[in-house]
């Protein structure tokens, strides 16, 4: 037995008889000090109440504010994601899954070699860090300000490819399409492509 | 003619009505003591309560409580059925048996009859509802046990604990009033009241110890150690669903209006227009009276939901010393000095006689307090003696260097 514990008299062991250290603790408060909780309650009754009617009145967030993600394009609507799965790496709840693919000539997603053929992001999972946005090389990946992400289904909370695509906007065609003509994947990286390729102009 | 007279006359049928007035009473009375109380409580902390359900969310609590009757109703394997179904029923009745003798108006016509709203009038009316209530933590301790589970066990003894300590104060609050009224009817007690001054004036002590025990009676918080959410889950009817659950959460209500009203008929004065406006009795041929008695028992639950919105739990240690060194010893303290300044009126003692005893009494409970609190301070002041250091092996303390904060060099 290891002789630096030292043997229990059994009248030590007694409740009573085991030294310890006071707190010096400050006694009651005065009475008055104890009306004064009561008056912050009373009169805070009498306060403006800071409720928002929430689904009749939806007050907007901040402009920063981590809502649903969104997989930008470029401006002729190629897609900007290239299947790198950087944010898929980054993400610490494991909640996005990617899949790269081949751009071919008939099949051209995104400006350069690949695409993101599978792009999905678990809702359920995600906790809106932001770091697959910190992550992403193209700037596919940003974040928008929606937040009613609520469902009655866990499959409905992982979102595919299209539920998360920027919608098209104006001048922009759906791909697959063709690369602008003359025009390389850096040269889309540094915003040169304004308009979709001439040959689909009359699809528009 | 007294009231207990004028009750004498009521026609069977007419205690029959009077029954179902005060069983509907107590549950609307119930439903609004929700939905007030949580509106009240969403003010006290700068929100807005329930609003959705009906005009200013008024039905929120009857569509609570239809959606607790639409729930499974489960009854777990371990629980002593029979007991577990029974418990519920003897919180729930016991608590409604309280309203029989609370005296709510004056002398009012229903359907052509000269009476009172008030079911029956006991001599012992207040000894009544003391024993009664005292039968409905029978209902809250059998639902702890025939759970068989453990929390719900620990809610229900707490809660008797709780129950019982804090009646022996209230007891012992009321013996006060009945001195003075020299009555335990409770519509006796509202006569006296009517006669003389009220009893919340004259018997302030004991109006402060009765408040403070009723919270404690009706396992309210800061009183609510019973339930504690935090520690017991949801206390004695934590196992509970459905229709049964909302039975004990109507008995709680039921429970505080019942000693809210026990209180302004004790108190308060009862039925009676505040002083200076009893001509208002005479208003809707006597019914404006149940208005004022509601008023009164508003102001109490009112107090509820404001101790409820102020004051964090208490510890169990500090509730039951709070209860057996504090507000016991006042008490008796209290009734002693009550029932020696009823004798001396009753023995026509001389004026200077009483008011000799008024003020030994004041210069006593003035020369104990300064004691006590030298006392404390000397105990406040002694440097504690430094325990030696402990046989046993203690980790050791983290090496704190003396930080200098004068010097800088």
């Amino acid at each position: 037995m290891a002789d630096f514990i030292e043997k229990k008299v059994a009248a030590q062991t007694d409740i009573n008889s085991v030294p310890f250290t006071e707190v010096n603790q400050p006694g009651p408060a005065s009475l008055a000090s104890q009306a004064k909780g009561f008056w912050v309650t009373f009169s805070t009754m009498f306060k403006k109440n800071q409720t928002i009617q929430y689904p009749d009145v939806k007050a907007p967030t901040q402009p920063r504010f981590h809502g649903r993600h969104q997989l930008n394009r470029h401006p002729d609507g190629l897609e900007k994601c290239i299947g790198c799965e950087l944010c898929a790496w980054a993400c610490p709840a494991d909640a996005i899954y990617v899949e790269g693919g081949d751009n071919t000539p008939e099949n051209q997603m995104s400006p350069g070699e690949r695409h993101g053929a599978v792009y999905q992001i678990n809702y359920l999972r995600c906790i809106f860090c932001g770091l697959c946005v910190e992550a992403c090389p193209t700037r596919a990946l940003t974040m928008t300000n929606e937040y009613e992400l609520a469902d009655d289904k866990r499959e409905k909370l992982i979102f595919e490819k299209e539920d998360l695509l920027a919608p098209l906007r104006q001048g922009m065609l759906a791909p697959p399409h063709p690369m602008y003509p003359g025009m390389t994947d850096t040269n889309y990286y540094n915003g040169d492509v304004t308009e979709s390729h001439p040959s689909q102009s009359e699809n528009k | 003619m007294t009231t207990a007279e004028l009750l004498g006359q009521d026609p069977g049928w007419l205690i029959g009505v009077k029954a179902l007035i005060v069983f509907i009473i107590c549950v609307i009375a119930t439903l609004m003591a929700v939905w007030t109380e949580r509106r009240v409580l969403a003010k006290m902390q700068l929100r807005t309560g329930p609003n959705r359900v009906g005009k200013f969310g008024l039905l929120q609590s009857l569509s609570d409580g239809v959606k607790l009757a639409l729930k499974e109703d489960i009854i777990p394997a371990a629980a002593d059925k029979v007991v577990f179904i029974i418990a519920p029923i003897i919180a729930t009745a016991m608590c409604f048996m309280a309203f029989a003798v609370i005296p709510m108006t004056g002398v009012v016509s229903i359907f052509g009859h000269q009476t009172a709203l008030q079911l029956t009038d006991l001599p012992v009316g207040v000894l009544y509802i003391l024993a009664v209530t005292s039968i409905g933590v029978y209902g809250v301790v059998l639902a702890g046990w025939s759970s068989g589970s453990t929390y719900p066990l620990l809610g229900g003894l707490r809660s008797s604990a709780q129950v019982i300590s804090y009646e022996v104060a209230m007891g012992l609050s009321l013996v006060a009033v009945f001195i003075y009224a020299s009555s335990m009817s409770t519509s006796a007690i509202v006569d006296s009241q009517h006669q003389n001054i009220w009893n919340a004036v004259v018997l302030f002590p004991s109006f402060i110890i009765f408040l403070i025990s009723m919270v404690g009676e009706t396992n309210r918080a800061p009183f609510d150690l019973a339930e504690a959410e935090g520690e017991l889950v949801g206390g004695f009817h934590t196992e509970y669903s459905s229709l049964k659950f909302a039975l004990f959460f109507l008995a709680e209500y039921v429970n505080i209006i019942a000693v809210s009203a026990l209180a302004t008929t004790l108190f308060l004065g009862g039925y009676h227009a505040l002083p200076g406006l009893g001509f208002t009795e005479q208003w809707l041929g006597g019914w404006f009276t149940l208005i004022w008695f509601f008023a009164k028992v508003n102001f109490f639950f009112f107090i509820f939901m404001w101790l409820r919105g102020s004051l964090p739990r208490l510890r169990y240690d500090q509730f039951m010393k709070f209860g057996w060194k504090v507000l016991i010893p006042v008490s008796i303290i209290w009734i002693l000095i009550v029932a020696t300044l009823r004798v001396l009126q009753q023995e026509q003692a001389p004026r200077s006689v009483v008011l000799a005893f008024a003020a030994g009494v004041v210069i006593i409970v003035m020369a104990l307090s300064s004691l006590f609190e030298r006392k404390k301070d000397q105990l406040r002041s002694t440097p504690l003696p430094e325990g030696d250091a402990p046989s046993f092996p203690v980790p050791a303390l983290p090496q704190v260097q003396s930080i200098n904060v004068t010097g800088g060099k």
